[in-house]
């Protein structure tokens, strides 16, 4: 269906090349090997597939069924109509990476008005034109810390209100290398860790130290002493932050950090089960050649107009190979022009009444649930963005299913992740819930509570 | 002419697309933590709309034309696959809920899982990895721990061809591997002699890609996995190339250990401007332990009645995340669409015609261009682009020559053992009508390099922007529109 | 392509100046014509490193290519040019003049017999 060779195309073809028939062309593989039989299904039409598909599809319940509470790194936000139009446009589409910059303005420009949409979002000066998502970013901060001191430093100093899938992600890379050590994540403490001792822990021999922004249960936190004491003894800070809260929040490069990075996944991208979702990473001038991933910077052609390039390209795998820092090839491509689309459409006005909305209704829930009995809100004092942590009387297990049989997906269960918060539960609420939906949440805890 | 970026466009107090207010009641925001300016664009929607439409037009993509790109396979995109992977059934669904309400996505990875694995030869597959260099990546860090699990820490070489894509030693060398380079002898082949002198105690393992970056089949492939597993190491195949293989042959049934696929190369999944990829990676039986964590599983076994409950199972001695969430799932559901529809029959029919495409421009190519290696290719080919008889032509001239009759490049100085290399690779989908006219043209630049050699140099001539100033980019960078305060919107 | 005659070189094209002990390092004129247009030095030792000949001194970026400089002799480093910091132009214009990468302290004088003289790596170069 997709080769549209006709008969007499091939015949002319075998005749040119030279040999009788097609099967001929395979006659270095060993023989005993060659046209195996495969156990697949018979060919479908693209009519019959889709059936298949959409049955396949109908075997799940969505966010569209189910009320969703569900956060934990991953949002379920509003996508305007104009970025999927936009994105499917075959030009930006089916185009491949920008390597000939004369025939790829479109996503060069692109990819360089993202660029400049990070810096401004998180108060640095350089952004690359993006990760994987947030973990392999965060894995990437590493990678660039170490490197930054030649391997000299050896301590990895990670919060543990990190987002625990950063933090696997962030050991699985640097597991070829021994002498790292990962700390301060370690010791359960809880949603609440000690910031002090956590900052006592900087010494000269710690190259990075990363901390979440908001962190991984909502808070908002002032890392300000943190930075200071880590930039006394040389250390690099890395602050993972949720793009949506930045259209509130001050920005880490403006409270210091020297790397903003996270998953842009809330920006234009949906769920999808998890991918392929956009981490996002930028950082300050000074670091910008330990930066990795592809980079558009801005210059003339020949007859003076201006024209986007990748570049700083000696940095990447395809000219250093086993002398780059990192290995990657690819960047996010698609989602990256989704995010730059949503953010060009929402502008500063739409996505601060974005971030508002997600701010003033999970501070509405947080009210209506703190109210009822068998349930507490862990943390009263400090602020929050839009995801807060509920110490639940029953297991959270026996909650969830019950929220299950009234279409409601409760929440994460920090019990999976953190072996102290069992019986934690973590609600996060953005635009798309309404008043009425928070009051059918709590009105359904109550029953719970009482049945 | 360039376009105004975003930036450009602002004007203060438009906006464009709002929401509602507030339905709650309202509570202070924090003090202390709020940011002074927002310096994002004020755009209306539809210039929104037009701006980005005007600069897609600068594109060149698919959709439009041919990318005789080698190593990427720039297959059609079916349309199709847009349709299932925005099914809302898949597109909205929450990586963490619970898996009785996500049968239907762990039904589909696990069927991915099982198609690759009947594809390729092997018997167990991660979908997690991002792209192609995180399923390497993935690959050298299992070959790592399972000699590190063995007591083998003094197997520390890995041998790469120096034919291999850069992923392949920047992957090996971020797991601290000595990277040994691989000959490749006159054929084309890996140089047995210089392999079995590199083949002792320390060697961990080899990275391979068969068809190589050449195009074409090593001859010796089941000579080289025998005798890189005689010396205890392990056989990473880089499947960049499977599109040549599909169907065909099976790189588990010579005993490669480890292999990844890159999904937006042979399943049809877009490429979209450089990404999202996908690196599912397959491995032997021995080696199903170390996937990373978590793989699709059946939890418990289905009936005449009722189907098989899916979960996850975490590997015994994975080699941990390499990601968050589940990988590329909305690769997964485009790759399966296409896998699904084409059946055995359709993925031979493939490969088959790949072949035929890029022999059948080879050999029409070949006399007006030198063949470095002239054997029987299989998916792709490398010319040399340069003649020795005319001065200052370079492979870089031809390409951008190429621009003006409406072609994107081949690749361009890769693989690096030819000299000025031009590696096509047309797909499958390609057309008789579209090779001859490629085929045209490419003679009319090799006639134009002597008779007028400045059409190639001043190329190109009909492009958006012509040939960019890459020198000023790396010196004057400027990465990022207005910096500081100086952007009049802010 | 310019070879002076009082510096020795290694087939790697760093030369070596070496007075009362100092070795003063650098890349060839051939070395910097083939990378061409520099955009950006990068070091990889600091003054105090003890460094062993062979070992990694710089990776040179231009806009097509990176290179890695490696020392010709072991020893102690004394000077990092960081002038080739903001302007790495000049290991274009001057490969043997201001563009000097390092200074360091000989250890051992082992190392020297293996460099070539000006001739020597002149008829290499010839060869390429």
């Amino acid at each position: 269906m997709f080769t549209p060779h006709t008969k007499h195309d091939v015949e002319v073809m075998l005749k040119t090349i030279g040999v009788e028939k097609v099967e001929d062309l395979f006659s270095e593989i060993p023989s005993q090997f060659r046209y195996p039989e495969l156990d697949l299904a018979p060919r479908l039409t693209e009519m019959e597939a889709l059936n298949e598909l959409e049955n396949i599809a109908s075997a799940n319940a969505t966010t569209k069924d189910f009320i969703s509470f569900l956060g934990a790194g991953a949002y379920d936000h509003y996508t305007p109509a104009a970025v999927d139009n936009l994105l499917q446009r075959g030009e930006f589409y089916t185009a491949y990476t920008p390597y000939q910059p004369e025939i790829s303005q479109g996503t060069l420009q692109a990819i360089f008005e993202f660029q400049s949409l990070i810096c401004r979002l998180t108060g640095m000066d350089v952004a690359n034109a993006s990760h994987y998502d947030g973990a392999t970013a965060a894995a990437e901060a590493v990678i660039l810390a170490y490197g930054h001191f030649r391997n000299k430093r050896k301590k990895i100093l990670v919060s543990r209100a990190v987002n625990p899938e950063y933090r696997e992600t962030m050991r699985t890379y640097m597991q070829g290398d021994e002498s790292i050590q990962f700390l301060g994540d370690d010791i359960e403490t809880g949603i609440a860790p000690d910031l002090q001792k956590f900052i006592d822990q900087i010494d000269h021999n710690t190259a990075l130290v990363m901390v979440q922004y908001p962190d991984f249960f909502g808070r908002i936190i002032d890392y300000k002493p943190l930075i200071e004491k880590a930039h006394e003894y040389g250390a690099l800070v890395a602050v993972a932050c949720n793009p949506t809260a930045l259209a509130l929040l001050t920005p880490p490069g403006d409270f210091g950090a020297d790397i903003a990075f996270g998953e842009g996944q809330p920006l234009g991208i949906p769920l999808s089960f998890g991918g392929p979702y956009l981490g996002f990473f930028a950082l300050k001038n000074e670091l910008l050649r330990k930066l990795s991933g592809r980079l558009v910077g801005e210059t003339t052609d020949v007859e003076g107009n201006l024209a986007y390039v990748l570049t700083l390209t000696a940095r990447e795998q395809h000219i250093r190979r086993e002398k780059a820092s990192s290995n990657i090839c690819s960047n996010q491509g698609l989602m990256t022009l989704a995010a730059t689309i949503y953010l060009s459409l929402l502008g500063k006005h739409g996505f601060k009444q974005v971030a508002n909305l997600c701010y003033q209704k999970a501070h509405y829930a947080a009210d209506q649930i703190a109210g009822i009995t068998g349930f507490d809100l862990v943390d009263e004092t400090t602020p929050f963005f839009h995801e807060f942590v509920i110490k639940c009387d029953e297991p959270v297990e026996e909650v969830l299913e019950h929220l299950m049989h009234h279409e409601i997906l409760g929440g994460y269960d920090l019990g999976q992740a953190y072996p102290e918060l069992k019986n934690h539960l973590m609600i996060a609420v953005t635009e798309k819930i309404s008043r009425d939906d928070i009051d059918y949440l709590a009105g359904v805890l109550s029953e719970e509570n009482h049945g | 002419m360039a376009d105004p970026t975003i930036f450009d466009l602002s004007v203060a107090g438009r906006t464009g697309v709002t929401f509602p207010e507030p339905d709650v009641p309202e509570t202070s925001l924090p003090q202390g933590f709020l940011r002074e300016k927002l310096p994002l664009p004020e755009v209306s929607e539809m210039e929104v709309v037009r701006h980005f439409t005007k600069i897609s037009q600068k594109n060149y993509a698919i959709d439009l034309g041919f990318y005789p790109l080698g190593s990427c396979t720039m297959k059609y995109n079916p349309k199709i696959n847009e349709v299932t992977s925005r099914l809302p059934g898949f597109a909205f669904t929450h990586p963490f809920q619970p898996i009785e309400t996500v049968q239907g996505n762990l039904y589909l990875m696990y069927t991915l899982q099982e198609m690759l694995k009947e594809i390729a030869g092997f018997d167990g597959v991660t979908l997690q990895p991002a792209a192609g260099a995180q399923g390497e990546l993935v690959g050298t860090l299992i070959i790592h721990k399972y000699h590190k699990d063995h007591g083998d820490t003094q197997r520390t070489r890995m041998l790469i061809p120096d034919s291999a894509h850069g992923t392949n030693p920047a992957s090996s060398a971020m797991l601290g591997f000595d990277i040994v380079p691989l000959a490749t002898d006159a054929r084309g082949n890996v140089d047995l002699e210089v392999l079995k002198s590199l083949c002792d105690e320390r060697l961990a393992g080899i990275m391979l890609t068969n068809p190589n970056t050449l195009g074409l089949f090593d001859e010796n492939v089941c000579e080289v996995v025998r005798i890189v597993h005689e010396a205890g190491g392990l056989v990473y195949g880089d499947g960049a190339n499977m599109n040549a293989l599909l169907g065909v042959f099976r790189p588990g049934d010579v005993g490669i250990d480890i292999l990844h696929f890159n999904l937006h190369k042979t399943f049809s999944t877009p490429h979209g401007g450089g990404g999202p990829g996908s690196g599912p990676v397959a491995v032997k039986k021995h080696l199903i332990d170390y996937l990373p964590d978590p793989v699709i599983g059946i939890l418990e076994e289905g009936d005449e009645e009722n189907a098989p409950f899916y979960g996850f199972i975490h590997p015994k001695k994975s080699i941990g995340r390499v990601k968050s969430f589940n990988g590329h799932f909305g690769m997964h559901i485009r790759a399966f669409t296409y896998i699904f529809m084409l059946g055995q029959e359709g993925l031979r029919d493939i490969a088959e015609k790949a072949v035929l495409n890029a022999n059948y421009l080879q050999e029409k190519l070949k006399g007006t261009y030198t063949l470095p290696y002239d054997r029987r290719c299989m998916h792709e080919f490398v010319l040399e682009g340069f003649w020795k008889d005319v001065e200052g032509i370079h492979a870089l001239d031809i390409a951008k020559r190429l621009m003006d009759y409406d072609f994107h490049p081949p690749t361009n100085y890769f693989p690096l053992i030819v000299k000025e290399a031009l590696m096509i690779e047309p797909t499958e989908t390609e057309t008789k009508e579209t090779l001859d006219r490629f085929v045209d043209v490419m003679l009319k630049i090799a006639e134009e390099a002597r008779t007028n050699p400045e059409l190639l140099h001043d190329a190109p001539h009909n492009t958006p922007i012509r040939r960019a100033d890459e020198l000023k980019a790396a010196k004057d960078l400027v990465l990022c529109c207005y910096t500081g305060d100086d952007w009049p919107g802010i | 392509m310019q070879v002076p005659q009082d510096l020795k070189y290694q087939k790697t094209d760093e030369w070596v100046k070496i007075e009362d002990g100092i070795a003063t390092v650098g890349i060839s004129d051939y070395a910097q014509d083939a990378l061409s247009d520099v955009v950006f030095v990068e070091f990889e030792v600091d003054p105090d490193d003890e460094v062993e000949a062979g070992g990694s001194l710089a990776t040179i970026e231009s806009v097509k290519a990176a290179a890695e400089v490696v020392f010709p002799v072991s020893g102690k480093i004394i000077e990092v040019n960081q002038a080739l910091i903001d302007k790495p132009e000049i290991l274009n214009e001057q490969p043997y003049g201001e563009g000097w990468l390092v200074k360091l302290q000989i250890a051992d004088d082992a190392s020297l017999d293996e460099l070539l003289d000006a001739a020597a790596y002149e008829a290499f170069c010839q060869e390429r």
